[in-house]
């Protein structure tokens, strides 16, 4: 251990963390003395415990010294006090309250913070281990061994003198999102768990609690005082991974991989539980990770390289952090890595040794209400994020596949009642090869306000979560009160033609979409014969809908006012994405000006034709008569074909573009939602500040119940913190995905279509060579 | 139209079929067209420079022509409206084709109307025409004055006397044909015009689509965008070829059969003018008969001889206006013939020519873009 401690800080030999090292000098020491203690037996703790306890009061001003410089007041405060409990109260009446109070908060907040957990997990473990601490004592090399074994997994160190740092340091890295306060906080933790080992000897149970406290209390101080938490997100992420992989092991989740990292705030409040409480407990709590194995368990199955790959992330991640984590620790002070290893390597045997600490359960039964619900807390959290993992790679995966044995159409539409009340009615006809449907064809009826209702379904559901939802064509009061009143004229035919155009496009962009098309509400929308009616589609109505887009970009445009955005992806997306609808708008008029002129001239041509036939009628030399008529002919074809090339233009460009303009506005949705979530993110933390504040005040207002109160909060806004920026990160994934997969589909969609528009083209262009070549004579036969 | 040129030869020294007006100078709001017509000799050619001014006054000479017998029974080659610079939308609306383009077609007209007047065997004999074609300066000073032939005065006389009944068969039938052909061949321009002009419009919306397209292009390494850049690219260059063809169509339209349509129309209206004139005649003969018959002995040699001359008149315009009607008929079916064909012809080039090059952009798009289809 001691060689282990003085490997790591060498590698980043800074002058002032040099400095550091030596005035701590002395705590060092002690702590290597300490984990002697741990590692020899059960013998050396008395000795360990003469040279700890001196140390205590300079572990408190060790912990002053470099919290000062982060966190200034709130960490001390608490320490100091602490650790002046420690030593004192060794009555277990004291620190029995104590013990509740912190291991609730504590419990807590692990729940909500996995930064949090990361600390909380150490401290149980001490907890455990102090529980456990004479039986283990033999064992703690075997469980360092272990503990080296998930460390091996992820890097290849076959020593076990040198595994135990490299763990430790991975929990210095987690600590390290907060690095110097954590820091600190773990190494009072660690100052404070020498008393502990102490008091065990002197008085083995009634020590565990009293000793139990302050260990938890150092966590806390470090978590309320932890700003920088919101810097390092992604070492967040790779911290609680680092976290579990060690522990699977014990818990032979290792088949489980990757879920278990999510899963494993879970692990560690199990742990604690199972510790702490009875047997009976631990069964409930093993369910709780049990469902967050589960949720794991599809991952784990549809991607077995993942887990790899995470690994060896977690390696590197470790590696390079370990890196951080020494630089940090050669700060404040060198013995720090050293005593958090051997807390790792305490938990682990702890671990493995649950059954031995019955005796602890009848002092502890109290707790048991408090663990379990931030077990639940863990496990709702736990969840979101591997379910988000889940969809990223379960979209990559198919996204390679590109093909979809799908294909959505609309067709029969129909008018259905009368008058005001009536509405159109289509048949949705799929064909399918996906084993998820019930058949290969399927057909059933659906009507307009059922689509949208499906949007709306979609989009309230996935929307928030970044995903571009295909809108459907906006309802058109103008264009269906024209079919209601029932006039078949060319209009209300063009329209209804129209529509049922659009929502085949919408539906077939829908089914495209792979997690869309997992939804079981579009399932259902394809399979099943009867939906429940669609409501409140009512107010999304043609203007209504425009109106929403509108309001939404505004509220995006002011929203990027308020968000200086950090990600330049997003703000070039943002401004392409804007000026793309510029485009596509004008484009749209264009191409609606196009297909008005070859209205107007397929309806010239007719009555162009017509003047023909009666100038031929009219005209007595008989073989200009019949060539005029034949050139009324001619003229009448051709106005067939200018009329299908006014739909060609419709269907191929106009109908388009329009699609691409709602669905540019679903892209911009979808950098709403992620500015909601950045929002939300910064609002928590706006939060989170205020009640840190708070906490503050009362700290030097010395008012210790609101104060628990205040911390409780603290650690609830945390978690949230942590969560909403997880939630911010997931969703700016997926929005950069899903304009990825938009682009690409856009382009191959206009290709599409472009082939298909200059295929008619040319076909028409081939029918008019045809009419001529068949006129020409017709026109050199009069003579 | 009038092919035949019976001694039009001896009476101009140009020939008088080819006839050119090969453009249309633009000065200020007015119009100068350049005549060149081939000398009889094939020693050179006249050049002359003409305003529409000129015209109307070579056209009141022919009109006006009191000496030449039964001169009011020939159909004369109807003179284009006048042409304006900027022409308001009626204007482009009695204009028909002839206001569409640069002026081409206008020249065309104008040609046309020239052939016409100089290899006619009774109109080239006419010395105004002679100046007009040959001499450098411009004719007399003296602006035509609308003649009684015009179009003014016939509105009123036309309900009077449309309907009169005529006391030839040949020239009742022809009348009642004329007035539905002139009806039809008026609307059948129109409604030609009025293809030509939206084709002209689509080729305008297809420039611009093409151009909004290009601004679809943007700038950026990735795959994807890129694709879509070049498909903006192409489509635009689709777009283009599209509107090339259109105006190609267009103006195929204009130059044979829009022309033709428009030809016919006012030879339809030319030769209604005629009939209406010899009708004009009728009535007169009529009446002078009924005078003769009424008048006083004391008027009634005078009378008589009033009859009689007007009765010779109207004998020549009767004998006159029957060959004219009958050469009418011929050329106007040959020279709707040529128009057909030619139509038919270059519509038929055009159309393969677009295929050509719509078949060449397809297959570059399938090269094209994200992943071959």
């Amino acid at each position: 251990m001691a060689t282990s401690s003085e490997r790591s800080p060498p590698p980043f030999p800074d002058s002032e963390d040099q400095d550091l090292l030596e005035d701590v000098g002395g705590p060092e020491s002690d702590a290597d003395d300490g984990e002697d203690l741990f590692l020899s037996a059960s013998s050396p703790p008395v000795t360990s415990m003469d040279t700890a306890l001196p140390p205590a009061s300079k572990p408190s001003d060790v912990l002053m010294e470099p919290p000062i410089d982060s966190i200034s007041n709130p960490l001390i405060k608490p320490v100091t006090s602490q650790t002046e409990n420690k030593p004192t109260s060794e009555v277990v009446s004291e620190t029995f309250d104590d013990f509740f109070d912190l291991t609730n908060n504590i419990t807590e907040a692990a729940a909500k913070d996995t930064a949090d957990i990361s600390l909380d997990e150490p401290s149980d473990r001490f907890v455990d281990i102090l529980g456990s601490e004479t039986p283990a004592t033999q064992e703690e090399v075997m469980a360092a061994d272990v503990s080296v074994a998930a460390a091996t997994d992820k890097r290849d160190v076959t020593n076990s003198v040198t595994d135990p740092p490299a763990v430790g340091k991975k929990e210095v890295k987690e600590a390290s999102t907060a690095p110097v306060i954590n820091l600190s906080v773990d190494s009072s933790a660690s100052k404070t768990q020498q008393p502990v080992a102490v008091d065990k000897v002197a008085e083995p149970l009634v020590d565990f609690l009293s000793d139990t406290p302050p260990a938890v209390d150092a966590p806390k101080p470090s978590s309320a005082a932890v700003d920088l938490f919101e810097d390092d997100g992604s070492d967040l992420f790779a911290d609680p991974r680092l976290i579990k992989s060690s522990k699977k092991p014990q818990k032979s989740l290792f088949g489980e991989t990757d879920e278990d990292l999510f899963g494993e705030p879970m692990v560690v409040n199990t742990k604690k539980s199972i510790s702490k409480e009875q047997k009976d407990k631990p069964v409930s709590s093993k369910g709780a990770a049990g469902d967050g194995v589960s949720v794991a368990g599809p991952l784990e199955v549809s991607n077995p390289t993942e887990p790899a790959d995470i690994f060896t992330e977690q390696g590197t991640a470790a590696v390079s952090s370990v890196g951080n984590a020494s630089t940090v620790n050669s700060k404040t002070n060198g013995t720090c890595s050293e005593e958090e290893a051997d807390i790792f390597s305490e938990a682990t045997v702890e671990l493995s040794l649950d059954s031995p600490q019955n005796e602890r359960k009848t002092e502890v039964k109290a707790k048991p209400s408090a663990p379990t619900p931030s077990l639940s807390a863990t496990t709702s959290h736990a969840k979101p994020q591997s379910s988000a993992i889940e969809e990223l790679e379960q979209e990559e995966e198919e996204e390679e596949e590109d093909k979809f044995d799908i294909y959505v159409s609309v067709k029969d539409p129909e008018k259905i009642g009368d008058g005001m009340n009536a509405y159109m009615a289509y048949n949705v006809l799929t064909q399918t090869t996906l084993p998820m449907f019930r058949n290969k064809t399927l057909s059933v009826k659906r009507r307009f306000s059922d689509f949208l209702g499906l949007y709306e379904k979609l989009s309230e559901k996935h929307g928030p979560n970044g995903f571009i939802v295909p809108p459907p064509p906006e309802k058109s009061i103008l264009g269906m009160t024209k079919v209601k009143v029932g006039k078949e004229d060319s209009s209300s035919v063009d329209f209804v033609e129209r529509r049922r155009g659009a929502l085949e496009r919408y539906l077939q962009r829908v089914v495209n979409h792979p997690s869309l098309l997992q939804d079981p509400d579009v399932r259902e929308f394809l399979e099943r014969d009867e939906l429940p009616r669609a409501v409140s589609t009512q107010a999304l109505s043609g203007a209504g809908f425009l109106k929403m887009i509108n309001r939404a970009t505004d509220a995006v445009s002011k929203m990027t006012i308020k968000m200086n955005e950090s990600d330049v992806w997003f703000e070039e997306k943002l401004q392409e994405v804007e000026s793309a609808d510029q485009q596509f708008r004008k484009l749209h008029t264009l191409v609606e000006t196009l297909v008005i002129h070859r209205k107007e001239l397929s309806f010239n041509t007719a009555s162009f034709a017509k003047s023909a036939a009666m100038l031929g009628s009219a005209e007595d030399n008989t073989a200009l008569s019949r060539a005029l008529s034949q050139l009324a002919e001619v003229e009448d074809k051709m106005e067939q074909l200018h009329q299908g090339q006014a739909e060609n233009d419709t269907f191929c460009f106009s109908e388009l573009i329009a699609d691409y303009i709602r669905l540019l506005g679903a892209v911009r949705g979808s950098f709403d939602h992620r500015i909601k979530a950045w929002q939300r993110w910064q609002d928590a933390q706006t939060m989170l500040q205020k009640k840190r504040e708070t906490e503050a005040k009362l700290l030097w207002a010395n008012k210790p119940d609101k104060l628990q109160l205040a911390k409780e909060e603290i650690a609830e806004w945390e978690a949230k913190v942590t969560q909403y920026e997880r939630d911010f990160e997931r969703v700016s994934a997926t929005v950069r995905r899903e304009v990825v997969r938009f682009e690409k589909e856009k382009a191959k969609n206009f290709k599409r279509q472009i082939i298909k528009y200059l295929e008619s083209l040319l076909q028409s262009q081939q029918q008019v060579i045809k009419y001529w070549e068949a006129f020409l004579p017709e026109a050199k036969a009069i003579a | 139209m009038m092919e035949e040129v019976k001694e039009g030869a001896s009476a101009l020294s140009v020939h008088g079929h080819n006839v050119k007006v090969t453009e249309a100078l633009k000065d200020g709001d007015a119009l100068t067209f350049l005549i060149v017509s081939e000398k009889l000799s094939g020693t050179g050619e006249y050049h002359v420079h003409r305003t529409y001014e000129d015209l109307e006054w070579l056209q009141h000479n022919l009109f006006s022509q009191e000496d030449v017998p039964g001169i009011q029974g020939v159909i004369f080659p109807p003179l284009p409206a006048r042409p304006q610079v900027n022409p308001p939308a009626k204007a482009v609306k009695q204009l028909g084709v002839l206001a569409l383009g640069e002026w081409q077609p206008y020249c065309r007209a104008l040609e046309t109307f020239l052939q016409q007047v100089a290899s006619h065997g009774t109109l080239c004999k006419n010395k105004a025409v002679e100046t007009f074609l040959t001499d450098a300066d411009p004719p007399g000073k003296q602006r035509a004055r609308r003649n009684l032939f015009n179009r003014l005065s016939q509105a009123v006389e036309e309900l009077r006397k449309e309907g009169h009944k005529d006391v030839d068969e040949f020239f009742h039938a022809e009348r009642g044909r004329n007035a539905v052909a002139t009806g039809g061949a008026k609307n059948a321009a129109e409604r030609f015009l009025d293809v030509v002009l939206t084709q002209q419009k689509i080729a305008v919306a297809c420039g611009h689509f093409s151009a909004a397209l290009h601004l679809c292009v943007e700038p950026g390494e990735d795959p994807d965008k890129q694709a879509f850049s070049k498909l903006c690219v192409k489509l635009s260059e689709v777009f283009e070829s599209m509107k090339k063809n259109m105006m190609n169509v267009a103006e195929n339209n204009v130059n044979t059969l829009g022309l033709g349509l428009d030809l016919e129309s006012r030879y339809q209206e030319a030769e209604r003018e005629m009939l209406f004139r010899r009708t004009c005649k009728m009535v007169e003969v009529e009446n002078a008969r009924r005078n003769a018959e009424r008048a006083k002995p004391v008027k009634k040699a005078a009378m008589e001889e009033v009859k009689r001359a007007t009765e010779d008149e109207f004998g020549h315009i009767s004998k006159v206006a029957k060959d004219e009607v009958a050469r009418f008929q011929g050329s106007r079916v040959q020279m709707l013939q040529r128009a057909l064909v030619r139509w038919c012809e270059q519509q038929l080039l055009t159309a393969r020519q677009s295929a050509e090059q719509l078949s060449q952009h397809l297959q570059a798009v399938r090269a094209l873009g994200p992943r071959p289809a």
